[in-house]
């Protein structure tokens, strides 16, 4: 027999809470859907009742807060990629944006979807951990904020309760003299999946290194930031010898598995190459100053 | 475990039951086709369509048609099995390979991943829009000038992203559009082919010929 689900098409964000208050767990929130309905379509999904955000535009839009951007749940690659404000404060995200999919997923494609998804290989998490961002979230129970660096709580699961859902990401601004990161390695360049995905920021003082945050997709069950390794380079002076330390310990620290998209030691090496990449950027950057 | 089922079962067949209750409560007397509903849900009204087939209008290539939907059928299943619409075609059915591609509000979407009752109010643009009567569209006729198919199966989805690009980037150099159209796929490899039709096409807009 075929299931002949409902969909609800709610249009404000309190309706959103009354629908999943009303109905926890039995409904499956979708939003561009470029996740959801691949699954739907392939019959992976058991769900039979849908909540359609997209309507919501209280869920969308990028919000100038001082210190932090705030984006909305709903907001798409394209939005993101075309946005001033992201463009001038979080370029990392912009530049993962432009990676993910093609035009057709940037338009629908969106970053509360991706965030919720919790693939590890989702290519604005490792922005978001870089960035220390936060995470509105809301049910008819009320508002709370989630560091994003806790949200995850193993393989796809999230501490995100049946009728919660994602409002916002709240990320703080790159600041001056901060430089910050980004790089994806896939198969190709559209609609590639991550074999190994960095984004990261570092503030330098004269020749040491005042501050790093390094976050990394596809090489742990969640996205992940690289502690160990940020701990040896912060407060360090950035020379070829840390380089090749930083290197060998990251590509110890990350836990990657063999997939059909890649091997662990393949991805052990390329987050060593990765981040040496970007330390190199910054020695040149500061030498061509 | 079995209790944590048991919950969640009860849970699932009593909610389930509470909103359509209250929602045929509303729809008694109306036939089985029937537009959304607006139930109620915690004192807050919430439209609810289906699980019987429902009603929507879509606005495509400029006309409003009505049909008759599951709140599941894809804009794609939509225009091809309901209202004969067969230009974009359904290959992977997986958001990957274009060839299903519309432009939906102004921006190409895969229409095998969108739902049909999303698509509401927005203008929703196919491959059968473009020729004027007996004459091609200046892109579909690039398409021909420069072997821009072969099967011709991935052509009416990238023909239509195509079309959404050019009308963002009116004069793009080569690079820009090998970027550009990275969502559609073709097995016969006319990639070579498609990207000069677009960069005629482009011309010929600036040359003012194009008014598409
Ligand atoms: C061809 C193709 C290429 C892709 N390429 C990439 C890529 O390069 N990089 C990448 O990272 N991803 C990629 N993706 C995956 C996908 O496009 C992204 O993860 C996207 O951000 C999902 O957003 P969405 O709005 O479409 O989510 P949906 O499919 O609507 O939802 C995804 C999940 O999140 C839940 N959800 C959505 N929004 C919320 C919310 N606000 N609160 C609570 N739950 C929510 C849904 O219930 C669902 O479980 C690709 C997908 C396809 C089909
Ligand atoms: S059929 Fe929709 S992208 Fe392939
Ligand atoms: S022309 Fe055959 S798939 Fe493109």
């Amino acid at each position: 027999m075929r299931q002949t689900p409902t969909v609800q098409s709610p249009l404000t964000l309190n309706e959103i809470y009354a629908a999943l208050a009303e109905c926890a767990g039995d409904l499956k929130i979708i939003a561009g859907g470029t996740d959801l309905m691949v699954l739907a379509n392939a019959h992976q999904l058991e769900a039979s009742n849908f909540l359609d955000i997209w309507r919501v535009d209280e869920l969308r839009g990028i919000s100038d807060e001082g210190d932090a951007l705030r984006i909305g749940a709903l907001t798409t690659y394209t939005q993101l990629i075309r946005a001033p404000l992201i463009q001038q404060f979080i370029p990392a995200l912009v530049a993962a944006s432009r990676t993910i999919g093609a035009v057709q997923i940037q338009n629908r494609g969106t970053l509360g979807g991706n965030i919720v998804n919790a693939s590890p290989a989702g290519d604005s998490l490792p922005v978001l951990a870089a960035y220390d961002a936060a995470l509105e979230i809301g049910s008819q129970r009320g508002t709370r904020r989630v560091a994003f660096n806790e949200f995850y709580t193993g393989y796809r699961r999230t501490v995100l309760a049946a009728d919660e859902l994602v409002i916002a990401a709240r990320v703080p601004k790159v600041k001056a003299g901060e430089r910050d990161f980004f790089c994806k390695v896939g198969t190709r360049r559209a609609q590639a999946i991550s074999k190994i995905v960095m984004s990261a920021k570092a503030q330098m003082n004269a020749a040491s290194i005042a501050s790093i945050q390094i976050g990394i997709g596809s090489v742990a069950p969640t996205v992940m930031r690289a502690t160990q390794t940020e701990a040896l380079l912060v407060g360090a002076t950035l020379t070829p010898d840390l380089i090749e330390q930083a290197r060998q310990m990251i590509a110890n620290e990350v836990t990657p598995i063999t997939d059909l998209r890649s091997t662990e030691h393949y991805r052990r090496s390329v987050t060593g190459n990765v981040l040496t990449k970007f330390l190199r950027q910054i020695i040149e950057g500061a030498e061509a100053r | 475990m079995s209790d944590e089922k048991n919950k969640s079962d009860q849970q699932k067949s009593g909610v389930s039951r509470r909103s359509f209750l209250k929602a045929s409560g509303i729809s008694l007397g109306v036939p089985l086709v029937v537009g959304h509903r607006v139930i109620n849900v915690n004192g807050q009204e919430v439209k609810l369509y289906g699980p019987t087939k429902t009603s929507i209008t879509l606005t495509i290539n400029g006309a409003k048609q009505t049909v008759e939907v599951e709140p599941r059928v894809t804009l794609l299943e939509a225009l091809r099995h309901e209202l004969d619409i067969t230009g974009a075609k359904r290959v992977c059915d997986r958001a990957t390979c274009g060839a299903c591609t519309m432009i939906v509000g102004g921006k190409a979407v895969y229409s095998c991943t969108v739902l049909a009752i999303e698509a509401q109010g927005k203008p929703i643009t196919t491959v059968e829009s473009l020729m004027q009567g007996e004459k091609l569209h200046p892109l579909q006729q690039a398409f021909v000038d420069n072997d821009g198919q072969q099967c011709g199966y991935c052509t009416p989805g990238f023909v239509m992203a195509c079309k959404a690009f050019l009308d963002k980037n009116p004069s793009p150099t080569p690079e820009e559009v090998q970027k550009g159209l990275g969502g559609n796929l073709c097995r016969c490899g006319t990639y070579m082919g498609v990207r000069a039709a677009v960069l005629q096409a482009a011309t010929m807009h600036k040359g003012g010929k194009n008014h598409g």
